[in-house]
């Protein structure tokens, strides 16, 4: 089957390395924006790796759960992009490093 | 039945305590007055209607306790706060409320001027209450109370004046010096319970002679800490200092509670445990050496002194010294007998001094007084009968109470205690009239600006009174026809110890814990009641009395340049003129180290060492704060790095 000509390790290989591209992301950029989307990145990182999973272990919990990331990736997208504006009305930058007020 | 209003003795003046104490200020002078001395009045005339209720109580019942509330208990131990009427303590609420009740008259004139007169009778009802407590109680717990109300109202009274630092300092003194002997006293109840298994009055004394060996060691501890106990109420050798120093306090609280009662209660203490006492013979002699050497040493300082209230106060704690020795020689009908009549006596020489020292506007210091026998006639006479009542002059009281005390001090004692008696007694004579001549006789010292005047009534009325109970109060006491003497029949109940059958037991008691016993045979002889001895002692004494009287009549009188020249530039004078230099020992001894000690103890080890580790405690989390701080940089990603750096970490780990 040629749906089997792709093995297993290269989807965990590309769900590996987008999601160290991810958590690269989050550590390293500055822009709240770009951090926000390095996030995303990670939680389809592990979606894949749930798909590949789910297909060659001939399951379906791995689709639905997929779905379940989906759904709350989606509210997650709402309330982070929420906090982003209300940080950017109190202080006109997108950058990270300014939003240091809560510590001692 | 009149008994059962025992409770309310002590009662009356409580509720005026509290009355005074919270509205004194509000409801004004006349008010506070009222309501403190008709406490003391209801007080005396409930003493009264207990007396009478006490006489119909049937034959051969001597003891009516009556037990308000259960005070706490612990498993088979418990203690009533009860009241006990017997001959004894009847003898002593009438001295108390009654003596008390003219003080009290005695003060509304005296503090008039006072702001703080509601102050005043708050704590002057307030310790008459305590007193009446600690001679009613029917345990030695209830007594307790008393014994450290009274203490503490002592405190309260001498401290009155308290913008006066050494008032101050007199007030905490001797509170302290008091809490020497209220520890010792303690300890005597705690062994008390120990081995009585009881701490009630009745009980103990009735199981004494069962439960104690005579002589044995447990016995003459107990007897030995009461005594301590007592020597710090009283005003005994070596704890007398405290009294002539709270002669700071308003002049009738010195004739309440630092002549008349509150300084007898040591006296009252060892009489009530006299079955104790009759059972540890070397305690006895303590008890007897001590009464008669503060007799002595005392009354040399008193002829010394020139402060007019600390003569007086050397006399008192001289006086209560011949009680002491009188206990010690097992007279407790003399005891109390010269209790009664110094309480008359020496109340009426303080109130009288009180007297003087308000007629001439606050002098106390006798070298400035002299000829106010005319500006003040009823204070001199009454103030003349007083003198000679305590010099021992017959037919006043003191000369029969004295007399006794000296008898049974040769009788019972030996003729080193009387000896000494009899030298108080004419040093007694000495510097009491010492005080009348250089007060009332001669010239006039008074500063000219002064006007000496008599006090009003409300003042004089109490001297008259207590002058009169002076002259009379012999009576309780004439010795002359044996089983005449009133005192002594009334107090038989209370003092009735059967000597044989306690060395009976004892012996019984030493058998069987196998310990061979000694003889007791010779302490059986009874002693014959000497007459003739007795008739001639007393001729001897009153002679004593009138040498004293003449000595000081030819220093003060006739050649007043004499005592300037024997005293001056002797070095003996000095020594007892600085009261044989006690307080400056004791101020070297125990003073002096305890409050280097406590400074010691606060610069280095509470502010040093205690400090130091609390705060040095709080700096090093302080300082690990610091450090950790730098983790809450405050920036996110160094935050995602955290978890990031952990879970790999994590993930190494488990791999």
């Amino acid at each position: 089957m040629f749906e089997d000509s792709v093995p297993l390790a290269h989807y965990l290989t590309l769900s590996a390395v987008l999601f160290v591209i991810g958590i690269v992301g989050v550590l390293v950029r500055r822009n709240v924006i770009v951090v926000f989307m390095s996030i995303e990145i990670m939680l389809n990182a592990v979606n894949i790796s749930l798909i590949a999973f789910d297909h060659y272990l001939n399951l379906s919990n791995g689709q639905i759960f997929s779905f379940m990331v989906m759904c709350v990736a989606a509210a997650e997208v709402s309330v982070g992009l929420a906090i982003i504006i209300a940080l950017h009305r109190n202080k006109p930058t997108v950058n990270l490093d300014e939003f240091n007020l809560l510590k001692w | 039945m009149l008994l059962k209003l025992t409770c309310l003795v002590p009662l009356f003046p409580l509720l005026g305590s509290i009355i005074n104490g919270f509205f004194g200020l509000r409801i004004g002078k006349n008010a506070v007055g009222i309501i403190a001395c008709g406490s003391m009045a209801l007080s005396f005339l409930t003493s009264i209607l207990i007396f009478v209720g006490f006489l119909m109580l049937p034959e051969g019942q001597h003891v009516f306790e009556q037990a308000v509330w259960t005070w706490f208990g612990a498993g088979d131990f418990s203690v009533d706060f009860g009241f006990q009427i017997d001959p004894l303590t009847l003898i002593m609420m009438f001295v108390v409320s009654g003596v008390g009740f003219i003080i009290h008259v005695y003060a509304i004139g005296y503090m008039h001027e006072e702001y703080s007169f509601y102050r005043f009778f708050a704590y002057f009802n307030l310790f008459a209450s305590a007193m009446l407590v600690l001679v009613m109680g029917n345990n030695f717990l209830i007594m307790f109370i008393g014994w450290e109300g009274v203490g503490c109202c002592s405190y309260f009274l001498i401290g009155y004046y308290f913008e006066k630092k050494s008032a101050c300092d007199a007030g905490t003194k001797a509170f302290v010096v008091n809490r020497v002997g209220d520890f010792a006293f303690l300890l005597a109840v705690m062994y008390i319970f120990n081995v009585f298994g009881t701490i009630d009055f009745t009980e103990v004394m009735h199981a004494a002679p069962e439960k104690l060996v005579y002589a044995g060691e447990a016995v003459t501890l107990i007897t030995f800490f009461l005594f301590v106990g007592a020597t710090g109420k009283s005003a005994q050798i070596p704890l007398y200092t405290w009294l002539p120093d709270a002669m700071e306090g308003p002049t009738p609280v010195s004739a309440l509670i630092h002549a008349a009662t509150m300084v007898t209660a040591g006296v009252y203490m060892i009489v009530r445990c006299s079955a104790l006492f009759n059972l540890a013979p070397m305690t006895m002699m303590i008890v007897a050496g001590t009464g008669a050497a503060t007799a002595i040493m005392a009354a040399t300082i008193g002829m010394t002194q020139f402060d007019i209230k600390r003569v007086l106060a050397y006399s008192t704690v001289s006086q209560i010294g011949y009680m002491i020795m009188a206990c010690g020689v097992g007279a407790y009908t003399a005891a109390i007998f010269h209790l009664v009549t110094h309480a008359f006596f020496k109340a009426c020489l303080f109130l009288g001094s009180g007297s003087v020292i308000h007629g001439i506007h606050g002098e106390q210091d006798m070298r400035k007084m002299g000829g106010l026998k005319n500006y003040m006639p009823v204070t001199y006479w009454t103030f003349l009968v007083s003198t000679l009542a305590i010099a021992g002059i017959p037919p006043l009281s003191g000369f029969f109470s004295k007399d006794e005390v000296l008898y049974h001090a040769l009788m019972d004692g030996n003729i080193i205690f009387w000896g000494m008696g009899i030298g108080a007694a004419l040093l007694t004579a000495f510097y009491m009239f010492r005080l009348v001549f250089m007060t009332f006789h001669g010239e006039s010292r008074v500063d000219p600006s002064v006007h000496p005047h008599e006090s009003p009534k409300v003042m004089t009325m109490p001297l008259v009174i207590l002058a009169g109970l002076a002259t009379v109060g012999g009576i309780l006491g004439i010795p002359l026809f044996h089983g005449w003497h009133i005192l002594h029949n009334w107090l038989e109940p209370v003092l009735h110890f059967d000597l044989a059958n306690a060395l009976q037991h004892s012996e019984h008691m030493l058998h069987e814990a196998g310990k061979h016993a000694p003889s007791w045979a010779h302490l059986l002889n009874p002693k014959e009641h000497n007459l003739w001895l007795e008739v001639f002692l007393m001729a001897f004494s009153a002679c004593v009395a009138v040498t004293g009287i003449v000595a000081a009549y030819i220093f003060y009188i006739k050649r007043p340049d004499l005592p300037e020249k024997f005293t001056k530039g002797q070095w003996g004078f000095e020594l007892v003129q600085n009261k044989y230099g006690v307080d400056e020992l004791y101020d070297g001894v125990f003073v002096k180290p305890t409050v280097e000690a406590s400074h010691l103890l606060w610069k280095e080890v509470d502010a040093k060492a205690i400090d130091g580790t609390v705060i040095g405690t709080a700096k090093s989390v302080g300082w690990l704060s610091k450090q950790a701080q730098a983790f809450q940089s405050g920036f996110v990603r160094n935050y995602a790095l955290f978890i990031a750096v952990g879970f790999i970490s994590l993930l190494l780990i488990m791999f």
